[in-house]
């Protein structure tokens, strides 16, 4: 129970320790919070595995009047992976930062936003109420603007700006939505809501906060935003804003159509969803097969791998919920989630540390850098085989599950788009991991320390980890949940 | 006699809002947003929410006035144009606005009626520690959300001042002001303030009893500050000011913290325990007030910047 209040209160503390503090004081407040906030996040997941969900009204009031929060598997876990992402993103950080290293205003500006990114993602992953969790997105979108600002180029600021233009336009639409769900049934609580007589606004009250979210996931087309953005930050900025960011609002659209609103869940709906979904496989796979740029190629994976995810509604959202299979599509896409989560970010810091010794993120800058830093460029590798979906990886395990509902599912179409969008990830990938692996005149620079080198080759290891060891994680993410999800397939 | 009064009210804020959208210039549209803001606050007083007509009034109309008026004041100084070419209209921006407006126009038919506040609301309101209702659900009983809301203001402010120039960041906050001496804005900024600083305590003092509070108060606060500084009174702070930084985070800060007082004492997280919940409740609204009031002059003011640079 403290555990829960702690992985909300200590990153809110630890960002506003970092404000108020000057320059070295406010780094060992941020790194204070960061250890005492990963801490928390495995205690948290800890508890939910031996007792249950943890559920919290806050202020003693419980709902209609008040709001509560419940760490179930799915929150857990999330909470996990995003504690460990973000203590790599915060060591990586540590020394980019460093006095001397970087400006003032980057080091003022770093450790509150990206605290308070960490809170917001908390807070978003634990609420059951509607309203909070818009408070949750607006945080947690206005604290990423400012981490895609932070590089302060002129490219930078504009990315920015087109960002926040999409965020806000989302943060409308779900509002509205919001609006519309509090005036049909006067309750904000998930749990109310299931429960409710339907409206007929409900539809769509659904259709809105759903645009609104997509906005916010980058789904195809709402993703123009995404490559500019992700490209042009600072490498553990990076880290967290395509690692983590999008997750929250998909969680909140797992939320809504699975838990709040299911009854409302039409065929055509969950088809185009995963239609969209579809489109961004493809799209972002075949934009990421040209970039010359490695930041960009990571980027427009990114577009892509979040279009896996929304297959999950046709597999086990409207008629197929009640169905064997939906269990094994519904774990499928949170694993594909948390192991493209630790993927990714051990991709971006790889290529803030190549980066920072070539100066550049071409292609052709990095031939060969494998033989100057053999760890970074084996955590590389390693990511791509989770990005790729090739065993024994997390990747592969939730693209598994995935494809088995499909097949049994008998709509075997989006088992087609998996393996098509696994062999367009190999091709993309493909051509990074030639030239970094390539022979070539290494150029003398200097390196960074193996203990830097060696964070992002933890975070593609968990993500292989997590396929290797795959039973603990399972039991988790169905703790709470409302079907039996440990069956099925 | 009320009737004609609304049917004006609501013809008004139509052709206002149509005029600030449709009309060209981007002055001539930042004044009618203006407009538009007062004429909503009316309204919120003609349907009883006295509180959101304040905050409309205060934020709505007059901070994002100030700050659009800013902005075009800063595009005319930097030489970048500030009125965009005559173009045709976005078609598929005005498809998608249409079909919002049909739909949200629809489910103002297909609604029920609303109700009052629910029978759990009315319940739980006497032992909140506070009369204003309002004030009751904004620090008592979603209590999580206003922390939150109140952090937000000060990410806001982080990301603004991350588009600072490197080279300015030691600079003070904002331009400069040159006002003429014993001219019209220098003895405005005289004869405003005592006034504006009596209004905003008087508006969080009263908030637990009646509408106000904390946002509102620390607004009015915050434009007291901004018209001393656009007076030339006072001069603005530096980031790296210590005590604005302790004054930025001190309502969420206390805030937090009993919150975390709550957790620890066994009451649970963000619990006011009855007896002292209208005590903590008015301490709360007082560091708020002062970080609100701090927050939003300096996300008006700016980033820092150095003067006379182009």
């Amino acid at each position: 129970m403290s555990a829960l209040v702690a992985v909300l209160v200590l990153p809110l503390a630890g960002a506003l320790a970092t404000v108020a503090l000057p320059g070295r004081a406010a780094r060992i407040a941020a790194s204070t919070a960061i250890a005492a906030t990963l801490a928390a996040a495995l205690a948290l997941a800890a508890w939910v595995a031996a007792r249950g969900v943890p559920r919290l009204e806050i202020g003693g009031w419980a709902p209609p009047v008040g709001i509560a929060v419940e760490a179930d598997g799915l929150a857990a876990a999330m909470i996990v992976m995003t504690a460990t992402v973000m203590a790599a993103a915060g060591l990586s950080a540590r020394h980019m930062l460093a006095p001397g290293a970087a400006g003032a205003r980057a080091a003022f500006g770093f450790w509150p936003l990206m605290l308070l990114l960490w809170a917001a993602l908390n807070a978003v992953f634990v609420s059951r109420d509607l309203f909070n969790l818009y408070v949750g997105i607006e945080l947690l979108s206005l604290a990423a603007i400012g981490l895609v600002a932070i590089e302060g180029k002129a490219a930078a600021l504009a990315a920015a700006m087109r960002y926040m233009i999409f965020a806000l336009a989302g943060s409308l639409l779900y509002l509205a939505g919001v609006v519309l769900v509090y005036a049909a049934h006067g309750a904000l609580d998930a749990g109310l809501l299931t429960d409710r007589t339907p409206a007929r606004t409900d539809g769509l009250a659904l259709a809105l906060m759903t645009v609104g979210l997509m906005a916010k996931t980058a789904l195809f087309p709402f993703h123009v935003w995404l490559p500019p953005a992700h490209g042009g930050a600072p490498a553990p900025a990076s880290a967290m804003l395509s690692a983590l960011v999008p997750k929250a609002s998909f969680v909140i659209l797992l939320r809504l159509w699975f838990d709040v609103m299911p009854d409302q869940a039409t065929e055509g709906a969950l088809a185009l969803m995963a239609a969209l979904g579809t489109a961004a496989v493809i799209w972002g796979g075949l934009a990421a097969l040209v970039q010359e740029r490695l930041k960009l190629i990571v980027a427009y994976s990114t577009v892509a791998q979040i279009g896996y995810l929304f297959l999950v509604f046709p597999l086990a959202g409207g008629a197929s919920a009640e169905m064997p299979w939906a269990a094994g599509a519904w774990n499928g896409a949170v694993f594909l989630a948390l192991s493209h989560g630790l993927a990714k970010a051990a991709m971006f810091l790889a290529v803030g540390q190549w980066m920072a010794a070539r100066g550049g993120d071409r292609l052709e800058d990095l031939r060969g850098i494998a033989t100057a830093m053999p760890m970074t460029a084996f955590a590389f590798a390693l990511s791509s085989i989770t990005l790729v979906g090739l065993p024994p990886s997390g990747g592969f395990t939730a693209k598994y599950l995935i494809m088995t509902s499909a097949f049994a599912a008998g709509q075997w179409g989006w088992a087609l788009v998996m393996a098509g969008g696994g062999l367009l990830a190999a091709a993309y990938l493909y051509r990074p991991v030639a030239v970094i692996f390539a022979r070539a005149e290494v150029p003398d620079s200097p390196l960074p320390s193996r203990g830097r080198q060696v964070v992002p080759l933890i975070l593609a290891g968990a993500a292989v980890a997590l396929g290797i060891a795959s039973a603990a994680p399972f039991d988790l993410l169905s703790t709470g949940r409302p079907q039996a999800a440990g069956e099925g397939l | 006699m009320t009737l004609a009064l609304d049917a004006t009210l609501c013809g008004l804020i139509v052709a206002v809002a149509l005029a600030t959208v449709l009309g060209r210039g981007v002055f001539r549209a930042i004044v009618f947003f203006i407009v538009y803001g007062l004429l909503l606050s009316v309204a919120w007083v003609r349907l009883g929410a006295v509180d959101v007509a304040l905050a409309e009034a205060a934020i709505g109309a007059g901070l994002t006035g100030v700050l659009f008026l800013a902005a075009v004041g800063k595009l005319a100084r930097t030489g970048a144009e500030a009125e965009p070419a005559p173009g045709r209209p976005h078609l598929p921006a005005a498809l998608a606005c249409a079909g919002l407006t049909g739909a949200l126009a629809w489910a103002w038919f297909a609604l029920p009626e609303p109700e009052r506040p629910g029978s759990d609301l009315a319940a739980a309101l006497p032992r909140a520690g506070v009369e204003n209702p309002v004030t009751a659900v904004l620090l008592n009983f979603r209590a999580w959300d206003t922390l939150l809301e109140s952090i937000v203001l000060l990410a806001a402010l982080v990301g603004l001042w991350l588009l600072a120039r490197d080279e300015d960041w030691h600079d003070r906050l904002g331009l400069p002001q040159h006002v003429r001496p014993g001219g019209v804005m220098e003895s405005f900024g005289r004869l405003l303030p005592p006034v504006g600083v009596l209004v905003g305590i008087y508006l969080v003092y009263i908030g637990a009893d009646r509408p106000g509070g904390a946002f509102q108060g620390g607004t009015v606060l915050a434009a007291v500050g901004l018209v001393a500084a656009l007076a030339g009174l006072i001069r603005t702070p530096r980031v790296t000011g210590h005590l604005w930084r302790a004054a930025m985070v001190v309502g969420p800060l206390v805030f937090l913290a009993a919150g975390v007082a709550g957790a620890a004492l066994g009451a649970g997280f963000l619990t006011l325990p009855e007896p002292i919940a209208g005590g903590a409740i008015f301490a709360i609204e007082i560091a708020l007030a002062s970080s609100i009031a701090v927050t939003l002059a300096f996300l008006v003011i700016g980033p820092p910047e150095r003067g006379h640079r182009r």
